[in-house]
């Protein structure tokens, strides 16, 4: 059938952790999907039936920043909106990656003006940038291969020295 | 008689002290007035029952930056029993302490349209201008503590670098 039918003898493979993790992270990248404007409409799309993003393991949108280790951020970012966008990256759990999808995200597009952040790498460590304005599914989707390489070639050393975010808690009284 | 006529002839009777400058464009009527008395033509406006103007559709200003009187707030306000639209135009003044000019201010149509308070609290955020006795005079879009007005003719397209914090990275 699958996998084990090339299994001979008493089942055994032989591999690294690094190897064996890598794998494990990159076959099922789970997004948060920061949809702020329009490119989530595209981001959207790609989850649809016709493209289909569960043939790349990334169907389960997950609406909590707590089970996700992927942000797509899709859309025009505003300077009171970076606050926001940080607070959630920050709430993601180690190790975590960051699509930046579209032209606003990446450069602050067609909003060339006061209001709108230059570009999400100002206060954000991002991974990969999509082009296109909004860019089309078979872009995103693209994009999610190639993060799913460049998590495949990370190491389990490479998160020893992850260093915690200092979280505004939220006091209750 | 021509609701276009009808509204001049009657402000005038009504506040013959008032200085109105009618002038009409494209068919659409402007009514210029000194903005001491915009509260209490607008409450005419809208009370007297041939000119029923109810709704307050759109309230902004303009910055002509170097002109004497450098703003102009307008409003846009709907008769719905004429079908019909009136502007109405006030100039209000930079404030300036050093020349001891009066204050940058209007007073407010919120007495007189409930749905002025939000478009007025824009114009207050865009362009600096203070609403008297507004019920509730804060920032529409501009973070609470900014201290600038991005629609004001001297205020760069990108900003001022740094009076918006970004998070660390």
């Amino acid at each position: 059938m699958g996998l084990e039918s090339l299994l001979k003898g008493d089942g055994f493979i032989t591999t690294t952790v690094d190897a064996i993790a890598a794998w494990a992270r990159k076959s099922s990248v789970w997004p948060m999907p920061m949809g702020i404007s329009c490119c989530a409409i595209e981001m959207m799309a790609s989850g649809d039936p016709k493209y289909d993003i569960a043939r790349f393991g990334s169907e389960v949108m997950r609406f909590t920043p707590r089970q996700c280790d992927l942000m797509i951020v899709a859309g025009t970012v505003t300077y009171k909106m970076a606050p926001v966008v940080r607070k959630i990256y920050d709430q993601m759990p180690d190790p975590k990656w960051v699509i930046a999808m579209g032209a606003c995200t990446a450069t602050g597009g067609i909003y060339r003006t006061y209001s709108v952040v230059q570009g999400i790498d100002q206060f954000l460590p991002v991974d990969l940038y999509v082009a296109g304005c909004p860019p089309r599914p078979e872009n995103l989707l693209n994009a999610l291969i190639q993060i799913q390489d460049k998590i495949g070639r990370t190491k389990v050393s490479d998160f020893k020295n992850s260093i915690l975010p200092d979280l505004n808690v939220i006091q209750n009284n | 008689m021509d609701i276009r006529e009808l509204v001049p002839k009657k402000l005038k009777k009504q506040f013959n002290e008032i200085d109105f400058e009618v002038s009409e464009y494209l068919d659409e009527l402007t009514i210029k007035l000194p903005k001491e008395h915009i509260v209490k033509v607008c409450e005419f406006l809208k009370k007297d029952s041939d000119l029923e103007f109810l709704l307050c559709q759109d309230l902004t200003a303009i910055d002509w930056a170097k002109r004497k009187n450098r703003f102009t707030v307008v409003y846009h306000i709907y008769s719905f029993k004429n079908n019909f639209r009136l502007r109405l135009k006030a100039d209000v003044d930079e404030s300036d302490p050093a020349a001891d000019k009066a204050d940058c201010s209007i007073d407010s149509v919120t007495s007189v349209w409930k749905g002025a308070n939000w478009q007025e609290r824009e114009t207050y955020d865009m362009y600096g201008i203070k609403f008297n006795n507004h019920p509730d005079l804060r920032r529409m879009y501009m973070p609470e503590d900014f201290e600038y007005y991005p629609l004001r003719k001297d205020f760069p397209l990108m900003g001022i670098p740094g009076s918006i914090p970004l998070p660390k990275k």
